[in-house]
């Protein structure tokens, strides 16, 4: 029975075993397997979160899904891997994920020693801190012997303990490794002090037994530059990732929507003609199609469009474009010209 | 295998080196270690080169670089500009602290319920069955969660408390606060003084049972003992003119909101996180116990206390001279076990914010990368624990067995 | 006067009366196990007041404050600030999910046919006096889990779709807790018996081998386990090679169980008796037709109760890949509390409730199952 039973656990399990010839690039790859895989986080609301259904939804599961418009023409060719803060570097680097648009924030050492490459920024996000509105406190300077509570394994540890010392303010630090645990930690009063990036804090107020009860505070502590991650060492790919948040940045710029973006085929202005493949051939230059960035906005939409519909003013997050908005709108998105 | 081997083994005179057990038990381990070796050399050239391809760092130098990340409890002096190195030894200190505590519980709470399944009391046998039986079938890492997250909300918010014990002990969600001793110049011959205690409790007792053996005559050695050690230090402490005051944690009512409650770092903390895991730990593990202990009582038959009690022996030294070490021949073995697993299963602290060895073990890879690093710590100081206990245990086992005939 | 007058002697026996009130029916059962001393007494008090301050509360919440229907939080929220008791309209709308995970809704058939087939397989090989148990156990720990990965995964020939692939990733649930303690106990348990075997080997390297092997997994928690298998892991792979996040998972259950199940069956080899041994060999059979037939059969029927309690240790241990990131049934149901529109204070509460009562029926249930078979297993094994 067991000699039987082995070798077909054995060859099942091989089955399972995704072999991808290695030198390929990963263009190739993905187009060979008809789908971009993509890694985002357990559940952010706002970013990347799944609802009662499964379908995900969120900022960087638009650009997961502009990517794979870019690539297929379709929207829909994206699949979803939930990861950990601690097993996200690892999966893209393995192999198991094709690209990383999971709230990660882009830093030195996460760009030159892990092997990754931060493909922009498509949202710049600050560490903040939320209070209970009865404790009274108007600023984080007066949160001396707090006790906070936070995500262990990001960059909220690090930064949320340099702010206390450079203070010289005492704090007890009570990290979890789960945004959930957190969240249910503070809500049960275990914490005075909730503190991750300030779109995390808007999204996590939500699930608060009662939101209206809690503010957040005006400093932000850091600078938490959030952006899509890929594999070095493969340009093309790095192309298509850097190129499709362009390419939704400059619609944007231009006006052009998915509602308009037919009509706008037929614009004069030579910037929208070059953007959706009317004049040029600067989608053959990443090794793609023409209209990919036509297929983006088509099947996705521009920047604009994403962000109020997944983090805008009239979402249950609400949070206003800020220093997201557009660099000619006083922002800082500036996304360099296609020509 | 065998069966191709029969047949081809056809000539009895020659082939014995097929059928000789001992050239085919070498053949046999030959072919394990080329196979361990190569799938050993196949693993670490691959790691080799997907560190070298990934730009991941490895050796042990990163242990001295500065943490960087704070803690909620450590045993030690520990602060943001320590070592990564140091930040894993307070974590292993935090595993060694809960495993202990939690081991304390879960034997008082589980011998008390496995005798009390075999209570005469109907009611309260079957609680303890209910008990057994409703807590070892739902997973730890439920009541861990349970008893952290649905537990810590019912008790009183942090500008709030439950006092206990004249004031002196203190329950809020922040924790359990409680006198903290402040030791003053000359409290060390209070430690002398108990050392002093225990080594006199020794001999007293090696006196003790060389002289019944000689002479039969009994000598009350436990409570010689309890005094011994109980009685020294308060005396040494009184003659010293008392080296030690208590310092009572500070509940602050009035000012701003947020400083209100306990002042931080006055008094003793017992953290939530520490409570929680310790509950759920012993309660989870007292429940397995509790079947050991029962099937130890269980075990010793019936005739050994009839016998004890046609001996002239009363109930109690029947109970301490006859039934209890031949039960604890049963439970030892079985209760090691328990006690390995739940120092094992007290790494599930990750859950809830615990800084154990696992949980500043994860901020550390998380922060360095370099995992097989520290998953090697943790996977060797998990092992050395096992190996430690169980060494322990066998040593004391044997010293039980010996009472056999 | 006669002797016969002087003495009375009773020819007949006495009219039997019937026990004394207090020591028969109700009152006489409640004297000797309730109040049989004042301590006694005392210890009835104190467990029912126990009994009833636990119990009381949790019906409440359960059944008398609960809320059982509604489309969102508005149902579930306090009223008038009471108290809020279990809201099981959440996890009737949550269920599927808590059931399936994220599966695709027009392919959850294929999920109900191997739960179907799985029942239907292991009910007879469970029950000790069913017929066909050499074809059933074929057909369980065979021919199920091809069909079940088949049906699962998706079957792909050449360029038809027969069953469309569903990547593990939206697996879920109590599928993914099944999968993997199933997964992990059939697989562990050839390479378990291949550990017992080698550990009770003549041969010094293949014991030093087994004992090594044994000791680790026994020895180091699971959870470091489980980083091990999704951090570790993939640095061992060739460039390229990657593995399945739930495979992976699997791998390392697996090689855990497999060490706890050598110990178990090592247990089963220890208990048969020498003799066994010794007449086989006596009958010329050589080292692994002697195991085959004569040693392995007795050995693993005796140890069916530590395989089914070995199982009940895996099947909670599941719980743990939520710490990993995956999606277990707790996982499931942790990660449904971040949704808005059912967040209510008793949600959490409700949801673990759920969780519990779902092990524990599963937990219970094999536990009395394991009871069964070793009262039934040690009649044949008394002397």
């Amino acid at each position: 029975m067991s000699k039987k039973f082995l070798p077909l656990v054995l060859g099942a399990a091989m089955g399972a075993v995704a072999a991808t010839a290695a030198g390929a690039t990963t263009l190739e790859d993905v187009k060979a397997k008809g789908f971009i895989q993509c890694g985002v986080s357990q559940g952010l609301p706002g970013f990347s979160n799944p609802d009662a259904q499964g379908n995900w939804t969120g900022l960087d599961v638009d650009f997961c899904r502009a990517m794979a418009a870019a690539v297929f023409g379709d929207a829909s060719a994206a699949k979803f891997t939930p990861l950990s803060a601690k097993e996200r570097f690892t999966a893209l680097q393995s192999g198991e994920v094709d690209v990383l648009p999971r709230n990660t924030t882009w830093t030195m050492s996460r760009d030159t020693q892990l092997g990754l490459n931060f493909a922009g920024v498509n949202y710049y996000d600050g560490q903040g801190f939320m209070v209970r509105k009865d404790l009274g406190v108007t600023s984080a300077l007066e949160l001396s012997g707090a006790s906070v509570c936070t995500n262990t394994g990001t960059t909220t540890e690090l930064n949320v303990a340099d702010y206390f010392r450079a203070n010289n303010m005492p704090y007890e630090i009570v990290a979890f490794e789960k945004a959930d645990e957190v969240v249910a930690a503070y809500d049960a009063g275990r914490c005075d002090v909730y503190t991750t990036d300030a779109s995390g804090l808007y999204a996590q107020r939500l699930k608060l037994t009662n939101p209206g009860d809690h503010m957040v505070l005006p400093e932000i502590i850091s600078k938490e530059p959030l952006g899509p991650v890929v594999r070095q060492g493969d340009d093309e790919w790095f192309n298509i990732a850097k190129w499709t948040l362009n390419a939704m940045l400059n619609a944007e710029e231009l006006g052009v929507s998915s509602e308009n973006v037919d009509e706008m085929k037929s614009s004069d202005n030579p910037s929208i003609k070059r953007l959706l493949g009317v004049e040029g051939a600067y989608g053959e230059g990443i090794g793609l199609s023409n209209d990919w960035a036509y297929n983006i906005i088509k099947n996705v939409g521009n920047y604009e469009e994403s962000f109020n519909a997944n983090v805008g003013p009239d979402t249950p997050l609400g949070i206003s474009r800020g220093v997201n908005a557009l660099w000619n709108k006083g922002g800082f998105m500036y996304a360099p010209p296609i020509r | 295998m065998t069966s191709m081997e029969r047949d081809t083994a056809e000539a009895p005179a020659r082939a014995s080196l097929i059928n000789d057990p001992k050239a085919r038990g070498y053949f046999y381990q030959a072919v394990l270690i080329v196979a361990l070796v190569v799938s050993g050399y196949f693993i670490v050239t691959n790691t080799i080169a997907n560190l070298e391809r990934q730009n991941i760092a490895s050796g042990w130098d990163f242990l001295e670089n500065t943490a960087g990340f704070g803690t909620n409890q450590s045993l030690v002096e520990y602060s943001e500009t320590s070592s990564y190195g140091w930040a894993i030894f307070v974590g292993f200190l935090n595993t060694l602290l809960v495993a202990v505590v939690g081991i304390f519980f879960a034997t008082v709470v589980g011998f008390i319920v496995g005798v009390a399944r075999l209570s005469n009391n109907w009611v309260i046998s079957r609680i303890a069955y209910c008990y057994v039986e409703l807590i070892r079938n739902i997973p730890l890492l439920l009541q861990i969660f349970f008893w952290y997250f649905a537990v810590l909300r019912a008790v009183p918010g942090k500008r709030d408390k439950w006092s206990f014990f004249f004031d002196t002990v203190h329950l809020n969600i922040a924790g359990l606060r409680g006198p903290k001793p402040i030791w003053e110049p000359g409290a060390e011959w209070i430690g002398f003084a108990l050392i002093l205690g225990i080594i006199a409790s020794i001999v007293v007792s090696r006196w003790a049972h060389k002289r019944q053996d000689q002479t039969g005559q009994q000598f009350p050695v436990f409570w010689t003992a309890v005094g011994l050690i109980v009685g020294l230090p308060v005396l040494t402490y009184l003659v010293t003119g008392m080296p030690m005051h208590l310092e009572h944690p500070n509940f602050v009512e009035t000012g701003p909101i947020l400083r209100r409650g306990f002042e931080l770092n006055v008094g003793i903390n017992v953290i939530p996180e520490f409570l929680a895991l310790t509950a759920a730990l012993s309660i989870y593990t007292a429940s397995f116990i509790a079947e050991i202990v029962r099937a130890g009582i269980q075990a010793v038959s019936h005739g050994q206390t009839e016998a004890a009690h046609a001996l002239g022996l009363r109930n109690g030294p029947t109970l301490r001279l006859v039934v209890i070490p031949q039960a604890m021949r049963v439970i030892i073995p079985p209760l090691t076990s328990q006690y390995l697993n739940l120092t094992k299963n007290s790494s599930l602290a990750v859950a809830i914010a615990y800084p154990d060895l696992v949980s500043m073990g994860g901020t550390v890879l998380n922060q360095t990368g370099q995992a097989i690093e520290v998953i090697g710590i943790w996977m060797a100081v998990y092992l050395s624990l096992s190996l430690i206990t169980s060494a322990f245990m066998n040593w004391y086992n044997q010293r039980m067995a010996l009472v056999e005939r | 006067m006669t002797n016969s007058e002087m003495f009375h002697i009773r020819t007949e026996e006495a009219p039997r009366l019937p026990a004394p009130i207090s020591t028969t029916g109700a009152i006489g059962w409640m004297r000797q196990h309730l109040f049989s001393s004042i301590g006694n007494t005392i210890l009835t008090v104190i467990g029912i007041l126990i009994a009833y301050s636990l119990i009381a509360p949790l019906i409440q919440f359960a059944l008398i404050d609960a809320v059982w229907s509604g489309e969102n939080r508005e149902a579930c929220l306090p009223q008038d600030g009471g108290h809020s008791g279990a809201c099981w309209a959440y996890v009737k709308a949550y269920f599927p999910q808590f059931i399936y995970g994220r599966y695709p809704t027009e392919e959850i058939w294929r999920v109900n046919i191997v739960y179907f087939l799985f029942a239907v397989l292991l009910v007879p090989l469970a029950i000790p006096s069913a017929p066909f148990k050499k074809a059933n156990a074929i057909l369980f720990l065979v021919v199920f889990p091809v069909v079940a990965y088949f049906l699962l995964t998706g079957l792909v020939i050449g360029d038809t779709v027969v069953l469309p692939i569903v990547e593990t990733a939206v697996w879920g649930g109590l599928l993914v807790t099944l999968v993997i303690a199933v997964t992990g106990i059939v697989a562990s348990l050839p390479l378990g018996i291949a550990l017992a075997l080698g550990r009770r080997s003549k041969m010094p390297i293949v014991k030093l081998v087994s004992i090594i092997f044994i000791e680790f997994w026994r020895g180091v928690p699971l959870i470091t386990v489980l980083f091990m298998s999704s951090v570790m892991l993939p640095l061992f792979l060739p460039e390229g090679v990657t593995f399945d996040k739930l495979l992976r998972v699997l791998i390392g259950v697996t090689l855990f169980s497999a060490a706890y199940m050598a110990e178990v069956v090592r247990g089963g080899l220890q208990a048969i008796p020498k003799g066994q041994y010794e007449g086989a060999m006596a009958l010329g059979l050589r080292f692994w037709p002697m195991m085959y037939l004569i040693i392995l059969p007795q050995a693993l029927k005796l140890v069916i109760p530590g395989i089914v309690n070995t199982f009940i240790g895996l099947f909670k241990d599941t719980t743990l890949v939520l710490i990993v990131g995956m999606f277990d049934l707790l996982g499931q149901i942790q990660s449904s509390f971040t949704d808005p529109t059912w967040s209510t204070p008793s949600q959490g509460h409700t949801g673990y409730l759920f969780a519990a009562i779902v092990f524990w029926c599963f937990c219970f249930g094999m536990s009395r199952y394991s009871i069964f078979m070793e009262k039934k297993l040690h009649t044949g094994h008394k002397r």
